[in-house]
């Protein structure tokens, strides 16, 4: 310290302007956005959460790759024609066969063995034969397989004195006429599944950990006292709803990162084949429900978290909370995906409680009827406000009440 | 009392308990206030209430003869009992947000942050978390935080706890320096020689009472002096059956005796020689600790020296006290 006794300017206080609740809220939010967006959890938590993301999206497109395998087959002058029907034999039963034509027998065979051919077509093309190295690959038996049927078939085509085009253009222009009563519910493809419950652990995860940060950053500032210094200048409100809104700014961005990458992630691998309208409308109704989710949810934390003054004590204080967010989510991905048309599921997700969690998995997987959206809207919008009142009241209570946890009867009248 | 931060009969129960009852002191503009009591006395309280950071249940604080609200809160310097500031955040970052929600522009608070973080000694820490400084640097960031945004009025709840010498020195200077800008100071101690040395008000709070309230000089010749006697070859105990004299206390081979009213100091004396020699005998005006020390221990709820609450004089009791007596300015 500087002994000397330069006295300090003293600034008219005339001269300084109130800050206005917009200014306040502005400011505790704007605090929270730079604190938690420097600080290294929060990097780490998201990149952790995008690598996860794009490893799923490269092992997803590993094993589905594997399943398809391109299968090279040579042939010889005599087998030309066999091999261009096996390339069509095997895309009905979705395999894909490439040919590659060899000068002889003996060059084929020594391309198998030394592995540059996964089989040879040989023969004099009238009978489907094949020599491999040591075995068939799956798929190249199916194909060929259909192929050997198709053979014969045409063959007694032929000895019966049809035309074995003219059969076949007949089989392939043959249809079936079907006439539903009702109109099919759509069935979601495995592809939407997914995406609604990667949907699902994204809200789920992120409004959890934002829902979290807000009742660790309500203790902090308790068990710091700093509320005290706050709460002299700030009235409580501003306090919450500015911390509130600016966590929730970081969540959405977490949330709008983690999502985007993944998607582009699915989409460049090709992992993700589903029309980019659905992925879009998938990103915009998780963003639309995290902001719903998040501003019901965290104020439920806030107030949670004002009862007590530790840190160790907010797992505990927040658990009832945290309950119907578990709730939702378990009874999401565990009904959802086998029976996504539930009515029971239909109705939960339309109340304010579970909608957060269960509505962006039920629109990924297989849209929502316009006015069940409506309904779960509406209940958000309604109960929002009332947790502003709620939590705001015991929020002001206790926050100022450091010590032993208080009890929800006690926040309820003031300090 | 226009400019004067007032407090009138304020009272704040919790449940059958009395935190603060019927609490009523004024502190003018310029004027530094001592606020003394022991530990739940509801000096914390009391200035808990006058930051609105707890509701009365009975009384009201005034600014200007005006009961105060937010916007006069956010004219008054606090410093909370215990550090109040965001462990992980840098010091400057936390003092410009302070300053902004109380007002500030940007620009000013940026500006007041430097002078104060400069004048207190933190300027090179500027950039740190808070939690990385000690607890006496993290105290003058704490005061830099009541500071900052150049408050009218200034509530301080233990400013000098933890704080080096040099650092009381500073504090001091300019809690002096915000008196005589005009500002009302108030503010909790329990380093009484401190208090005695700075204020020009002092009031002494007991389970929630204000028991004693004046300028120092008014409490000091308020209390009955001590008689201080120096007799190194004395016996302990060699002044007990003198009639009309409590032994206050013994302090090395300094007795203090309080005499009952009209009773001859120099049969005293007379009762020291017979002991042998005598380096001192002299009478002392009590100090604050001295009359601290007495209304604590007077009070029937502490136990100890119960008998004395019916005793006419405040009496004295312990070596420190003697010390501090003798000491006296």
């Amino acid at each position: 310290m500087t002994t000397s006794t330069t006295p300090t300017p003293r600034v008219d206080f005339g001269a300084l302007p109130p800050a206005s609740a917009r200014q306040v809220i502005g400011l505790v939010a704007k605090r929270e956005l730079q604190t938690r967006l420097k600080s290294k959890a929060f990097r780490i938590a998201t990149l952790v959460s995008v690598l996860i993301l794009v490893a799923l999206a490269i092992i997803a497109k590993l094993v589905s790759g594997s399943s398809s395998s391109v299968v090279t087959v040579g042939v010889t002058p005599a087998t030309t024609t066999l091999g261009q029907q096996l390339v069509a034999a095997a895309k009905t039963v979705d395999a894909t066969v490439h040919t590659q034509t060899v000068p002889d027998d003996a060059t084929g065979r020594a391309e198998v063995r030394s592995g540059k051919l996964d089989g040879l077509l040989v023969g004099d093309g009238n009978s489907v034969s094949v020599v491999v190295k040591t075995d068939v690959d799956s798929d190249m038996q199916s194909a060929l397989q259909v192929l050997a049927g198709e053979v014969a078939l045409n063959q007694q085509i032929t000895s019966l004195g049809g035309n074995p085009a003219t059969v076949g253009a007949a089989i392939a222009g043959a249809k079936v006429a079907v006439d539903p009563l009702e109109p099919p519910p759509a069935k979601p493809q495995s592809q939407q599944i997914a995406l609604g419950i990667i949907a699902g652990i994204l809200i789920y995860i992120s409004l959890m950990m934002s829902g979290q940060l807000v009742a660790q950053g309500v203790v902090e500032e308790k068990s710091s006292r700093v509320v005290e210094l706050l709460l002299a200048t700030v009235r409580p409100w501003q306090l919450m709803a500015g911390k509130v809104l600016g966590i929730g700014l970081v969540g959405l961005t977490q949330v709008l990162i983690i999502g985007l990458s993944g998607v582009a992630v699915g989409f460049a691998t090709g992992s993700l084949s589903i029309p980019a309208s659905v992925a879009a409308s998938t990103i915009v109704w998780l963003l639309a429900w995290f902001v719903l989710g998040f501003s019901a949810y965290a104020l439920a934390f806030a107030a949670v978290g004002a009862l007590v003054s530790r840190q160790e004590d907010v797992a505990s204080t927040v658990t009832p909370v945290l309950m119907f967010l578990v709730i939702g989510y378990v009874l999401g991905v565990s009904i959802l995906p086998s029976s996504p048309h539930s009515p029971f599921m239909a109705v939960l997700s339309m109340i304010p409680l579970f909608a957060p969690t269960m509505m962006p998995m039920r629109i990924a997987m297989t849209g929502v009827p316009a006015w069940q959206l409506a309904i779960a809207l509406a209940g958000m919008i309604v109960v929002i406000p009332l947790l502003v009142w709620l939590s705001g009241r015991i929020y002001r209570n206790a926050v100022v009440r450091s010590g032993a946890r208080v009890r929800l009867s006690d926040a309820w009248r003031p300090a | 009392m226009a400019t004067a931060l007032e407090f009138d009969k304020i009272t704040k129960r919790y449940g059958r308990v009395v935190a603060v009852e019927d609490l009523t002191f004024d502190v003018p503009a310029g004027q530094i206030f001592g606020f003394v009591g022991s530990n739940g006395a509801g000096k914390t309280t009391t200035m808990r209430i006058a930051l609105g950071v707890l509701a009365a249940d009975a009384g009201e604080v005034r600014w200007n003869s005006r009961a105060i609200d937010l916007d006069t809160r956010r004219q008054i310097g606090y410093m909370p009992e215990e550090r109040g500031l965001y462990p992980r955040m840098h010091v400057a970052d936390q003092l410009v947000y302070l300053a902004r929600l109380h007002g500030m522009s940007t620009a000013a608070a940026k500006r007041s942050v430097d002078i104060w973080t400069e004048r207190l000694g933190v300027a090179e820490r500027r950039d740190d978390d808070v939690q990385k400084l000690s607890l006496g640097n993290q105290q003058r960031v704490q005061l830099a935080a009541a500071l900052v945004y150049d408050p009218a009025i200034l509530v301080l709840d233990e400013p000098f706890s933890g704080l080096d010498p040099v650092a009381v020195d500073v504090m001091s200077g300019v809690l002096r320096e915000k008196a005589d800008q005009g500002v009302p100071v108030v503010f909790s101690s329990h380093q009484l020689d401190l208090v005695q040395r700075l204020c020009d008000r002092v009031g002494i709070v007991q389970r929630g009472r204000m028991v004693a309230n004046g300028t120092v000089d008014e409490l000091r010749s308020s209390g009955p002096e001590v008689l201080v006697v120096e007799a190194p070859d004395a016996r302990p105990g060699w002044a007990a059956g003198i009639p009309g004299v409590t032994v206050r206390g013994q302090s090395g081979n300094r007795t203090h005796l309080e005499l009952a009213p009209g009773v001859d100091d120099q049969s005293v004396l007379r009762a020291a020689l017979a002991t042998g020699p005598v380096h001192e005998f002299g009478r002392r005006r009590p100090s604050l600790t001295d009359l601290f020390r007495h209304i604590v221990s007077s009070d029937p709820a502490n136990g100890h020296n119960g008998q004395s609450v019916s005793h006419p004089t405040p009496p004295f009791d312990d070596t420190t006290t003697a010390v501090a007596a003798h000491q006296g300015v």
